[in-house]
């Protein structure tokens, strides 16, 4: 075994690559359960991104209107939720589920014209001389554009909720849906907003893996990252920075225990391969001191009776 | 039920086709693991089953079921096809074995073909390919092509046929590069493109320049068309992952073996048997050699080919050792394929230990 | 502008009519879907629906039926307790596959001996693992308050890790030529779950309907039930009535775990019949969905786990027999949750036409 043969930088800049993905479904997802919804069909909206974008994509030749296109149709199954959880009142836990296996058939289906397809390259961002600085310059100035959005998307979403009225309405809206109609504020609205928001974020997500990182079309790709997106939120108690800390967390221990595997170190596969898993129940377990609860109203279903 | 048939029929697209006919054909089942579209080993048998649907034209009904997981599905899977009056059943992955053989027992009648596994019985065939034989090839070119002197393989699961596989192209890529080292990574799936992405990103990183894969979709072929280095076309050709990062492939044929296994019952001359055919049967394509391996490379590695195609030369000759430095093989003894089939030991100078 | 109004009790009638209406409605769209890829309508939806009761091979399919909606019903019940308390347990997949792990566990150590008692304690096994499983959402949730839902989805894959390696490792068959897998426990009488192959029944099925009365019992004649119901309703007005919020949340996850590891275990030593790399197909997440459709009520679960079966076995013949893509079957078994989670408005309120005050 020889560890030395890990390069961190390369470690750190692969990480954010394989963390990127969950990144963008877990802040989505975290304005969605601010709003006091909690949609468990992340999965089935980011596959839904995925063959959307990916689609959108080969057509045009452009993957920006391939991450467009996969943002709007992670919203468009969204709306199904929107439907069912604030029209028709179902619980949200059920409505979830259902969502993710009608993505996964839906995009299993159009799909299927697209086996085998290439998508067009997206290119990295270049900044000339600093990609080549050493250490930092792997890390923070050559990935391709969508880690940066990712990483800007959690810095908006943060200031949204802290320092914007908008903000403060949705966490009232999360906190206390009868509160918030009391003082007059459309909580149908504001959630349908959030909704959306969380669905077109878990769009792009699941885009990035489809045009990005793998990058290719095949049925039931994102396997399983819906989930760790939905376990995220929770892990970062709510909290915008958190996300980005926890999927780093978590790309970085999956990423390490492959390079840890190359290195040939003699831990059984199945132990390594579990440690993601394992470490994020015991951060959690250790971040459950935190009296940072979740939204109030979460999962509730809101009926304006009067 | 007449009225059943013919609406079949008519749904099928063979608007013409009476009950009386579609009766009189033989009728053929496949079982596929994965979906139709994956890129990889269930598409290749699709692919097959739809040549030889082709080959034979009107003369057979072929009925196909993706996406049927191991264990109790399958049994149903294959009963329903039987009771459907299929005539021969192939069942095209390894955890279909014992769902064949427990639908065999019922149905005496009909004939069966399990892909990959071990059990038979008086209806029930075994066929597998030595994928060993192509991987000496491919190892010898990742030997040879290595600027770094390290190559890596993804392995899905530590069975004999990926550690066969490990053995063969490590074997090889020696005898082209006695400097060459070999990491593995196992990544417990036979089917993950974002895992399978992320091993090969991990196997970059650590400086492996030449990237061997265990694994069914073109996910490693895409990474290392991204970040440079090269890797090679796995079950199906990948040539549009060509000349570069994709050297070469290894392609299961599968298509012949079913037509012949159709034809045996069409004639009613079907028995069972147990193929495991290599390069010389056609069961195992080494694809079209890439215009980035310099010329002479390209004859040595053609030439191992047609060794192996000829019977002249077996990749598991001695002499060889485990990995443990015990005695495997003296000098030119040959591996039996009982030994093979279930091999469980890595040879000597790969590093690591088998996942037990 | 319709507007909804609650009703002061949920209607008995529509709570009968509306999965019907979702049926039908589901029909009707999963006819378009299926026209649209050029399929006959008619004959998907009949043999989704009809044939598996019906038809020519009924006598094949309807033992069927049990089979695949026993561990079904038997996983959603245990969830259903949970989930009336606000107890979400949404890892019964980890522990169906550390149920099915242990029991099998058992009974390949006893291999080949032939005794009475090899199965019964298989049996525990099986339950033993799957309760254990669940414990460690439970005690961390009430030592340290941390959230169950995510603990216990993460214990799914690390329970996925295990079988994987207890198929390549430990369990795997010894005269199986180094192939991964365990022994087939259909090939050991003392170690098999099955009653009557032909009939579909296996101990899973009697264990199923055991649950569902049990179930029923303990919800309307029981003090736990109560506290459950109680602590789901009015968590302030349970904790006045003397309900200990940890315990509760023990026993809830404990019987759902239990439940879970026992559909595990009767899977394994029967349908299944082996510990493979693959054993675990997703009876764990259905079972949620299945929970929800009979609204967390027992006889409505046995209903719903009946109607997943029968699309699910109606969904695989209809593939074989139509050439209809599994994907298409996966969007109508989707559109089918849909319409039964939409419609069930209905049964909690009333729509009515109101024309716009002027304020």
């Amino acid at each position: 075994m020889d560890i030395s043969s890990i390069n961190p930088v390369l470690l750190i800049a692969s990480l954010m690559v394989a963390a990127t993905p969950i990144l963008l479904a877990a802040i989505g997802e975290l304005v969605v359960e601010k709003a006091g919804v909690l949609n468990l069909g992340v999965e089935g909206m980011m596959i839904t991104g995925a063959i959307a974008g990916f689609a959108a994509a080969v057509e045009t030749g452009s993957p920006f209107v391939g991450f467009v296109a996969a943002a709007a149709g992670g919203a468009a199954l969204s709306m199904l939720f929107v439907l069912l959880t604030q029209f028709a009142l179902a619980n949200h836990v059920a409505s979830g589920l259902a969502l993710t296996l009608f993505g996964l058939g839906l995009s299993a289906l159009i799909g299927q014209s697209y086996g085998g397809v290439k998508p067009p390259p997206i290119g990295k961002l270049d900044l000339g001389p600093l990609s080549d600085l050493p250490v930092i310059g792997p890390i923070l100035f050559s990935q391709d554009l969508v880690v940066y959005l990712g990483i800007a998307l959690v810095a908006a979403v943060w200031a949204l909720l802290k320092f914007t009225r908008a903000g403060l309405v949705l966490r009232a809206v999360g906190e206390s849906h009868d509160a918030a109609h009391a003082l007059g504020y459309k909580v149908v609205r504001i959630r349908i907003l959030a909704i959306l928001f969380g669905g077109a974020c878990a769009g792009l997500g699941g885009a990035y893996i489809s045009l990005v990182r793998v990058p290719q079309w095949t049925d039931g790709m994102t396997a399983g990252v819906g989930w760790i997106a939905l376990a995220l939120v929770v892990f970062a108690s709510w909290r915008p920075w958190r996300v980005l800390l926890g999927a780093y967390l978590f790309g970085g221990i999956t990423v390490l225990q492959l390079n840890l595997q190359a290195a040939g170190v003699a831990i059984p596969v199945e132990y390594l391969a579990m440690s993601p898993y394992i470490i994020t129940i015991v951060v959690l377990v250790i971040l459950s001191a935190d009296k940072n609860k979740a939204p109030a109203s979460l999962g509730r279903i809101f009926h304006a009776s009067q | 039920m007449k009225l059943t048939k013919l609406l079949a029929g008519v749904a099928i697209g063979l608007g013409l086709a009476t009950a009386g006919m579609a009766q009189d054909k033989p009728k053929i089942g496949f079982i596929y693991v994965g979906p139709v579209n994956d890129g990889g080993w269930s598409q290749h048998h699709h692919e097959a089953a739809m040549a030889m649907k082709e080959h034979f034209g009107d003369a057979v009904e072929v009925v196909e079921r993706e996406n049927v997981p191991e264990g109790a599905d399958a049994e149903r899977a294959i009963t329903d096809m039987a009771l459907k009056g299929a005539d021969l059943i192939f069942t095209t992955s390894f955890g279909f074995m014992d769902p064949t053989i427990n639908v065999a027992k019922k149905f005496p009648k009909v004939k069966f073909e399990h892909a990959t596994g071990y059990k038979t019985a008086d209806n029930v065939g075994v066929y597998s390919a030595r994928f060993y034989e192509g991987r000496a090839v491919t190892g010898f070119l990742a030997g040879k092509m290595t600027k770094t002197n390290k190559i890596g393989y993804i392995g899905s699961f530590p069975i004999p046929e990926v550690i066969r596989g490990i053995n063969s192209t490590f074997i090889h890529a020696k005898k082209a590069n006695p400097d060459v080292e070999l990491s593995v990574v196992w990544v417990n799936t036979w089917f993950d493109p974002a895992k399978e992405a992320d091993a090969t990103q991990a196997l970059i990183d650590q400086g492996v320049d030449v990237v061997l894969a265990h694994t069914d979709s073109t996910a490693p072929l895409a990474v290392l068309e991204k970040s440079g280095g090269y890797g090679f076309g796995q079950a199906a050709d990948m040539a549009e992952f060509g000349p570069k990062p994709r050297l070469s492939s290894i392609i299961d044929e599968w298509a012949p073996y079913y037509i012949a296994r159709t034809q045996a019952v069409i004639d009613g001359t079907w028995a069972s048997d147990n193929t495991w055919d290599g390069i010389a049967a056609g069961m195992v394509g080494i694809g079209e050699i890439s215009s980035e391996v310099p010329a002479e490379i390209k004859a040595e590695a053609e030439a191992l080919k047609a060794s192996i195609e000829s019977g002249e030369y077996h990749p598991f000759t001695g002499p060889l050792n485990k990995q443990d430095g015990s005695t495997w093989l003296a000098e030119g003894e040959v591996a039996d394929d009982g030994t093979l089939a279930g091999m469980n030991f890595y040879v000597e100078g790969v590093k690591g230990d088998i996942p037990q | 502008m319709i507007v909804l109004e609650k009703r002061p009790q949920p209607s008995r009638a529509w709570s009968l009519a509306t999965p019907v209406l979702a049926v039908v409605a589901t029909m009707v769209f999963g006819g378009l879907l299926f026209a649209l890829l050029g399929k006959n309508p008619v004959e998907a939806i009949r043999t989704i629906f009809w044939d598996p009761l019906f038809g020519e091979f009924a006598f094949y399919y309807r033992p069927q039926l049990l089979v695949k909606g026993a561990p079904l019903v038997l996983i959603a019940i245990g969830l259903s307790l949970g989930f009336k308390a606000g107890i979400w347990n949404i890892g019964a997949e980890g522990q169906y596959i550390m149920g099915a792990i242990c029991g099998a566990a058992v009974g390949l150590a006893f291999y080949p001996l032939d005794a009475w008692y090899v199965f019964p304690l298989m049996v525990l096994g099986g339950a033993l693992g799957g309760w254990a499983w669940a414990m460690i959402p439970g005690i961390l949730k009430v030592r340290f308050g941390t959230n169950e839902i995510l603990v216990s989805l993460m214990l799914v894959y690390v329970a996925e890790q295990l079988l994987a390696s207890m198929s390549l490792g430990l369990l795997k068959n010894p005269e199986g030529f180094g192939f991964p897998g365990s022994r087939n426990l259909n090939d050991y009488p003392s170690a098999s779950s099955w009653i009557s192959q032909d009939l579909g029944m296996h101990w899973g099925v009697v264990a199923a309907f055991i649950a569902v009365i049990f179930a029923y019992v303990l919800l309307n004649r029981h003090m736990a039930g109560f506290h459950i119901r109680l602590t789901g309703d009015a968590p302030r007005a349970a904790r006045f009535a003397g309900v200990h919020p940890g315990r509760l949340i023990l026993f809830c996850l404990g019987v759902s775990g239990a439940l879970a590891g026992l559909a595990g275990l009767f899977e394994v030593a029967g349908p299944a019949g082996q510990i493979t790399i693959d054993f675990n197909t997703g009876y764990g997440f259905t079972a949620i969905i299945v929970a929800f459709l009979g609204r967390l009520h027992p006889v409505g679960i046995l209903l719903a786990g009946g109607l997943m079966a029968l699309t699910y076995i109606g969904g695989e013949a209809a593939q074989s027999q139509m050439a209809l893509p599994a994907a298409a079957i996966q969007v109508f078994q989707g559109m089918l949750l849909f319409f039964l989670l939409a419609l069930d408005l209905l049964t909690n309120y009333r729509l009515r036409l109101k024309t716009r005050e002027v304020a």
